[in-house]
């Protein structure tokens, strides 16, 4: 693929291993970057992407194999270390102090000026020079919690030019950006490019890849499975090469009994947020909500579930209006909301497998809990659902996301919900457990409930839903049958190219 | 193969049960080496009448200490436990001494005073949505200059001799009440914690009140109670204290606070919530408590018993927080 190019490498990786406890997270991975190029890293969540970036930008220490930088052989010296031989990383979450000034994150660490003393012309003056570089116009001297998270990303990739990077790592960087924000950075990065610096692109997902990349490695279980030039892949081919076989069976379409309406939900709005959205879900159904970050799918689902206030609108069950002010009175009426952030507001992580899953509906009585259901119910639960804990008072910290999900899965049927809104279930959890939890979700909508499912991956959205509602800047911009599926409909419909029927 | 199996998940099975535990087996461990050492050490130790002594002083901390984890287990921390128990002690001798209120009626009267200040508390955390850390801090200040308004900043007296049962009496031939106060109280924070939905939402808002919400637990109430709890106890705490002197002190309790949390991080609580037994910190509140008493039976220095103290806590959370830490690591 790349023999040839050894000289002029920017980057080389050498035969890189990365081992924690029980877990060979990176395996023996050879990759070469080119000046000049956008390579991306694609893969599975928990494919090792990230923990190579982190080799490469020096967090982690790997445990065999070399990395070289411009031809010459790195010492592991830490990030600074990486920084000072070209090396810059665009975290993810970005590495900003929030309370102080554009200026003063653009030179942490590197301020201009002598003896202790940091010469604030100069700093001003390398600031605005830098901020025109990425096209961003806000004062230098403006608090870095005042700009928006697009801005932000700018001020990191700002921070990569300032130590005149030859490599600039971007871990998801479009994962919270707006589809003009991402042609805007699209933008950006072309331009560092043309000037020879080499970007290091992260991402799963696929239309970003085809979009902006030149090179293509994809990472399987720790290992490189194949480093190609974009132009030589198709989608089926990556994603085939991503989960390593073939994707139908990925997906399980459930042959579900579609019955009467279920849950009905009539013009919630929530300032401009959500607008007058309205939809109905029936047992059995599976209904999709798709739509770009930000398009306000999450938002609706917790307003409907009563997470989030609601200006207006109303919801009911069966034809039973409910007056949901609260996640306890959707609870109680039987709507179930699996979050799309499981460890941040699904899990309580401290607390055992059993306890997790009575947490919605422990069993107790004058306000003692009677443990012995409690275990019964969990270990119900965990023979049906197959959750694989040694034991099920384990923490639910230590469980794989695939069983951490089902975990989440047990406490909302233990509610006896019969709508449940899954937020991005797929989220984070390898390929295998994702065909299982949607193998679960079809059972669940078998068994007659209705199942809200969102998710910004098409081809989950399609293969699995029976309607696929479409969402725009807070509204509902159309709801499209099983047999009028396509991805150009949803997109035109997501981006406001296509207007609502 | 079966066999090792079986052997292996009964392993793991209480290797869960028990996880908890071993961090409180460390403490005890801790706890058992200074009783031993402290045995052989020193001869007036390892007698009835010190040992009840060390169990009557402790009864103070310890009560206090089991509210104050109960709210470090919600995540939060309660610093106004030493002025609220003074502010508490004071009010209740008050009671008796100035509105001549029958003993058991003023024991009562001054853990309600307690339980109001902790409502306080409870209600700025839970609805006002301040910071714990704040909300006690306020609540410290606050309640030490009640203490001296009300008391004139002069120790009150003129209580009955049979106000002095609570923190000096002996039932069954020697066993003083306080540590037999604090036994109960201990039993009845042991089932709590483990036992009942208070206990168990305490562990889950600690752990993330997000999911705790988004679970249908009504989290304000619970972290109000949780708080009246420790307020409760701290005014408790302040009866036995005052009864243990036959009068009511403001100047009590003056960094007591401090005491209370590092028996409770000693014996395995987290500051970041979620984790934390009634068991674990009796032991903490023990240690702290036998160092105390063994200073000053082998003549330690004073100054030298806070030295000790400040490093056990450095042991004990390092080593706790070592642990778990393999215990992550090899679980994945």
């Amino acid at each position: 693929m790349t023999t040839n190019t050894e000289t002029e490498s920017v980057v080389r990786m050498k035969g890189v291993s990365k081992e924690f406890p029980g877990v060979l997270a990176v395996d023996s991975v050879d990759l070469d970057i080119l000046p000049g190029e956008v390579h991306v890293v694609a893969g599975e969540n928990g494919a090792g992407k990230s923990t190579l970036m982190k080799l490469l930008s020096q967090v982690e220490r790997p445990s065999s194999g070399g990395i070289e930088v411009s031809g010459e052989d790195v010492e592991f010296r830490g990030p600074r270390h990486a920084q000072s031989l070209g090396v810059a990383m665009v975290h993810q979450e970005f590495a900003l102090a929030p309370h102080l000034s554009v200026a003063e994150n653009l030179f942490m660490g590197q301020e201009p000026g002598r003896f202790g003393f940091v010469n604030r012309r100069a700093e001003k003056e390398d600031a605005e020079r830098l901020l025109r570089r990425v096209g961003l116009g806000v004062d230098s001297t403006r608090l870095i919690s005042s700009l928006t998270v697009a801005e932000q990303q700018r001020i990191e990739i700002a921070k990569a030019l300032a130590i005149d990077a030859k490599v600039v790592i971007m871990d998801e960087p479009t994962a919270t950006l707006a589809e003009k924000e991402i042609e805007e950075l699209f933008g950006i990065i072309r331009d560092l490019t043309s000037h020879g610096r080499a970007v290091l692109y992260i991402s799963h997902r696929l239309d970003e890849i085809f979009r902006i990349s030149d090179r293509v490695t994809v990472m399987r279980d720790g290992k490189v499975v194949d480093t190609l030039p974009t132009p030589e892949l198709d989608e089926d081919k990556l994603v085939r090469l991503m989960v390593g076989r073939e994707v139908e069976n990925l997906y399980p379409k459930p042959e579900a009994e579609i019955g009467d309406v279920l849950l009905t939900v009539r013009g919630i709005g929530r300032g401009r947020k959500l607008v007058d959205c309205s939809f109905e879900v029936r047992a059995g159904e599976i209904l999709g909500f798709a739509g770009l970050v930000g398009a306000g799918r999450t938002e609706l689902a917790r307003a409907v579930f009563g997470a989030d206030r609601k200006d207006s609108g109303e919801v009911e069950l069966e034809g039973k209006k409910l007056r949901i002010k609260k996640p306890q009175d959707a609870i109680d009426a039987g709507i179930g909301y699996l979050t799309e952030d499981r460890k941040g507001a699904g899990l309580a992580l401290q607390l055992g497998v059993d306890q997790n899953i009575t947490l919605a509906s422990l069993p107790a009585s004058f306000g003692f809990i009677n443990l012995k259901e409690e275990r019964r119910i969990a270990q119900r639960r965990r023979e049906q659902l197959n959750i694989r804990t040694p034991s099920i008072r384990r923490k639910v910290q230590v469980l794989s996301g695939g069983n951490q999900q089902k975990v989440v899965v047990a406490k909302w049927l233990e509610t006896k919900a019969r709508v449940l809104l899954f937020d991005e279930p797929a989220r984070g959890i390898d390929v295998g457990a994702k065909a299982e939890m949607f193998g679960l979700i079809g059972e669940l909508a078998k068994e007659g409930r209705g199942i809200v499912l969102i998710s910004s991956y098409l081809p989950e959205l399609i293969n699995m839903c029976d309607r696929i509602l479409v969402m725009n800047e807070g509204r509902v911009a159309g709801v499209i049958g099983r047999g009028e599926f396509s991805e150009e409909r949803i997109i035109a419909l997501a981006t406001g190219m296509e207007e609502a029927e | 193969m079966t066999d090792t199996t079986e052997r292996r998940s009964l392993g793991t099975a209480l290797r869960d049960r028990f996880s908890d535990a071993v961090s409180q087996l460390a403490a005890a461990g801790a706890l058992f080496a200074v009783f031993i050492f402290l045995s052989f050490a020193s001869p007036a130790f390892l007698t009835a009448d010190n040992l009840f002594n060390i169990g009557s002083q402790t009864a103070v901390v310890a009560v206090i200490a089991i509210g104050v984890t109960l709210v470090i287990i919600t995540a939060g921390i309660d610093l106004s436990v030493g002025s609220v128990a003074a502010f508490s002690g004071v009010m209740g001798v008050m009671m008796i001494v100035d509105f001549g209120l029958p003993v058991p009626l003023a024991i009562i009267g001054g853990t309600a005073v307690g339980a109001t200040c902790g409502l306080v508390n409870g209600f700025l955390v839970s609805t006002a949505g301040l910071n714990p850390f704040i909300a006690t801090l306020g609540m410290l200040s606050v309640a030490r200059g009640l203490v001296y308004i009300f008391s004139d900043a002069q120790a009150v007296f003129g209580t009955p001799d049979s106000f002095r049962l609570l923190g000096q009496g002996v039932i069954a031939g020697g066993i003083p009440i306080p540590l037999v106060v604090l036994l109960t109280v201990g039993a009845i924070g042991f089932v709590v914690l483990s036992r009942t939905k208070l206990g168990r939402y305490s562990y889950a808002i600690g752990s993330n009140p997000e999911a705790a919400r988004l679970s249908g637990i009504p989290v304000r109430r619970y972290l109000t109670i949780v708080y009246v709890i420790s307020g409760a106890l701290a005014g408790f705490g302040g009866m036995i204290a005052a009864s243990r002197v036959n009068s009511g002190q403001p100047n009590f309790g003056v960094g007591l606070e401090l005491d209370v949390i590092a028996a409770a991080v000693i014996g395995g609580a987290s500051l970041f919530g979620g984790q934390g037994t009634v068991v674990g910190t009796l032991i903490g509140a023990f240690l702290i408590a036998l160092i105390r008493n063994g200073s000053v039976l082998l003549g330690v220095d004073i100054f030298y018993q806070q030295v000790i103290i400040g490093v056990v806590i450095w042991i004990a959370v390092f080593w706790d927080q070592y642990r778990r830490r393999r215990l992550a690591a090899s679980s994945e």
